[in-house]
């Protein structure tokens, strides 16, 4: 399994990771490694089995709709980057017609 | 009599007797962090003021003669649990400022039994490493040897309860991360069933794997400190709905006629002479003890390690999405846009080791690999399971070695992530299963110890502690504590 340049910078992006041009080509080794591991699975007959998502095959009791949670604003803002009156500052995201 | 040397139900009875008090106790083992920490690196967070506090108040109920089942007891959190007001790092830059809002369940549960709180220890970035290199807070020394790895991810709680800077340590386990630095560091780590231990407020990694425990000098005092912590919790919604087990009940019960089962795949790996030998002669004393050994075959085992380092990063690329500079945690400086505070915040917060995984997985998870990736490791974490399941239709346990060696020298495996994963080899199936798991040490090569692993059938924790118990009954490697 190789990746191209373009699918390691494809990737990044979709993970919302910046990735320098200098580290690309050391990193694609790494990953390509990686996932020559994952052939080993070509191998297992799969036909018959369903898909494991989840360790536990039992039901969840559903607790009752009551509300538990306090508003914790303050607390919570207390961890922000940046906040101001009560909200989470980031750059601008809707740009405005003039 | 020194402290340091007791035992969690020594301590118990020390207290009760007052023989010494949780303040004098708590003070030992802080002037012991305090002394030999800067050397092993296994604390984030030292909670010294917080810890005498907890202290204090033990005593005063010993003293009213109303103290809670574990009162007074030492501990350390491994710094994925979640500690209100306090520090909560996971070793990682991305939450190196965060205090967190509100605590781990974990942390309420012993808490309420009354244990003091000594610090939050170090761990591998995001509890993804099997060396504790890969901290933002700096490697963690193992106690035998400075030069070596302690394990991971929890190795600064397997450190630190090796070096006795404490007496137990809580500590989680996705793909083997408890029970790798046990048997690193010599000594006894369980990973119960999937579910037995809530999750709420213990930082995901993935989440499908992910599962609480302790690491503790005994099976005795691992049992009464994962008793305290298990059971249904209505905040994880994949949190087990049932009440906690007992767990030391049985504990001295003879394993007289029960079956041991030695998974042929695993004995038919290239393992060191050193560790068949060791894995010998703890074999021996179990059929001394009157246990039967029986071969099982665990025939798909050798998927575990490619389904794991799918589903992991899988797991993770959602999970740690969150960190986005936003809402809390670290941020970049002077973002130009949200994109760019976005891609620049995770480029900058987190480590090598965590992009990667997050890279993979999210590659595993994109559109047109899905299905030959991600659906295809599921079917085959199927396959795993389904041969355990086959497997405990015939004996009580499993037993194997926890690793393929003992520990090995920091900065010798950092620039090979597949042989680092190797480390993981026999301890991932029982995460993939779902299943309890547990290391004790069994011997020592060139002055380290080594452990081997039992896996139990689902919900099975107490007879797990029961073979280990018996073991250490008869058994003194874990009595041997590094000199530090």
């Amino acid at each position: 399994m190789s990746l191209s340049d373009q699918e390691l910078k494809e990737i990044a992006y979709l993970a919302r990771i910046n990735v320098k041009d200098e580290s690309l080509s050391a990193l694609k080794v790494e990953l390509e490694e990686i996932l020559k591991l994952f052939e080993e699975l070509n191998e297992a007959d799969t036909s018959e089995v369903d898909a494991m998502s989840h360790p536990l095959d039992l039901s969840q009791p559903v607790r009752k709709d009551e509300v538990t949670e306090k508003n914790e604003r303050e607390e919570l803002l207390k961890n922000a980057p940046s906040a101001k009156s009560g909200l989470f500052l980031v750059p601008k995201v809707i740009e405005g017609e003039g | 009599m020194e402290l340091n040397k007791l035992s969690l139900s020594e301590i118990k009875i020390g207290l009760e007797k007052g023989d010494f008090t949780s303040t004098e106790l708590t003070s030992h083992y802080l002037e012991r962090i305090d002394k030999h920490d800067e050397q092993l690196n296994s604390f984030i967070s030292v909670t010294s003021d917080h810890a005498l506090e907890q202290a204090k108040a033990a005593d005063q109920r010993y003293k009213n003669e109303d103290a809670l089942p574990l009162d007074g007891i030492p501990i350390a959190h491994k710094d994925i649990f979640c500690t209100k007001g306090i520090l909560t790092t996971c070793g990682s830059r991305m939450l190196s400022n965060f205090e967190s809002p509100y605590s781990a369940t974990v942390y309420e549960k012993l808490d309420k039994q009354g244990m003091v709180m000594l610090g939050k220890t170090n761990m591998d970035e995001f509890a993804m490493g099997s060396s504790n290199e890969t901290s933002f807070f700096g490697k963690v020394k193992n106690p035998w040897n400075q030069d070596y790895v302690p394990g991971g991810s929890s190795g600064g709680s397997a450190a630190c309860v090796s070096a006795e800077l404490a007496p137990v340590a809580t500590a989680t386990d996705t793909g083997g991360s408890i029970r790798q630095p046990a048997s690193l560091c010599g000594l006894t780590g369980i990973k119960p069933t999937y579910g037995r231990v809530s999750r709420y407020g213990m930082i995901a990694f993935a989440s499908s794997l992910d599962q609480g425990g302790v690491i503790a000098r005994s099976a005795e005092d691992a049992a009464l400190v994962l008793e305290a912590m298990s059971g249904h919790d209505p905040k994880d919604s994949t949190s087990l709905n049932l009440d906690a087990p007992d767990l030391t009940a049985n504990l001295n019960d003879s394993i007289k006629g029960m079956k041991i089962g030695l998974p042929k795949e695993f004995f038919d790996r290239e393992i060191p002479s050193f560790v068949e030998n060791s894995i010998e002669e703890a074999i021996a004393v179990y059929k001394d003890l009157g246990a039967e050994i029986v071969e099982v075959s665990l025939k798909n085992i050798n998927l575990s390690l490619p389904v794991y380092y799918i589903i992991a990063p899988a797991e993770c690329s959602a999970n740690l999405s969150r960190y986005d500079g936003v809402r809390y945690g670290y941020r970049c400086e002077d973002p130009e846009n949200i994109e760019d505070l976005f891609m620049r915040t995770r480029e900058e917060g987190f480590g090598a080791e965590v992009k990667r995984r997050i890279l993979i997985g999210t590659y595993a998870l994109s559109a047109g690999y899905y299905d030959a990736y991600y659906l295809k490791a599921q079917k085959c974490r199927q396959l795993v399971a389904n041969d355990f399941n086959e497997a405990f239709k015939n004996v009580d346990v499993i037993l194997s070695p926890t690793t393929p060696g003992t520990s090995f020298k920091a900065g010798e495996k950092t620039n090979d992530p597949i042989e680092m994963y190797l480390q993981d080899i026999f301890t991932i199936p029982a995460n993939l299963a779902g299943l309890p798991g547990l290391s004790i040490p069994c011997g020592e090569h060139n002055g380290l110890p080594l452990g081997m692993q039992l896996v139990g059938n689902s919900l099975e924790e107490a007879k797990l502690l029961q073979f280990a118990h018996s073991f250490q009954s008869n058994t003194n490697w874990h009595k041997k504590m590094p000199n530090i």
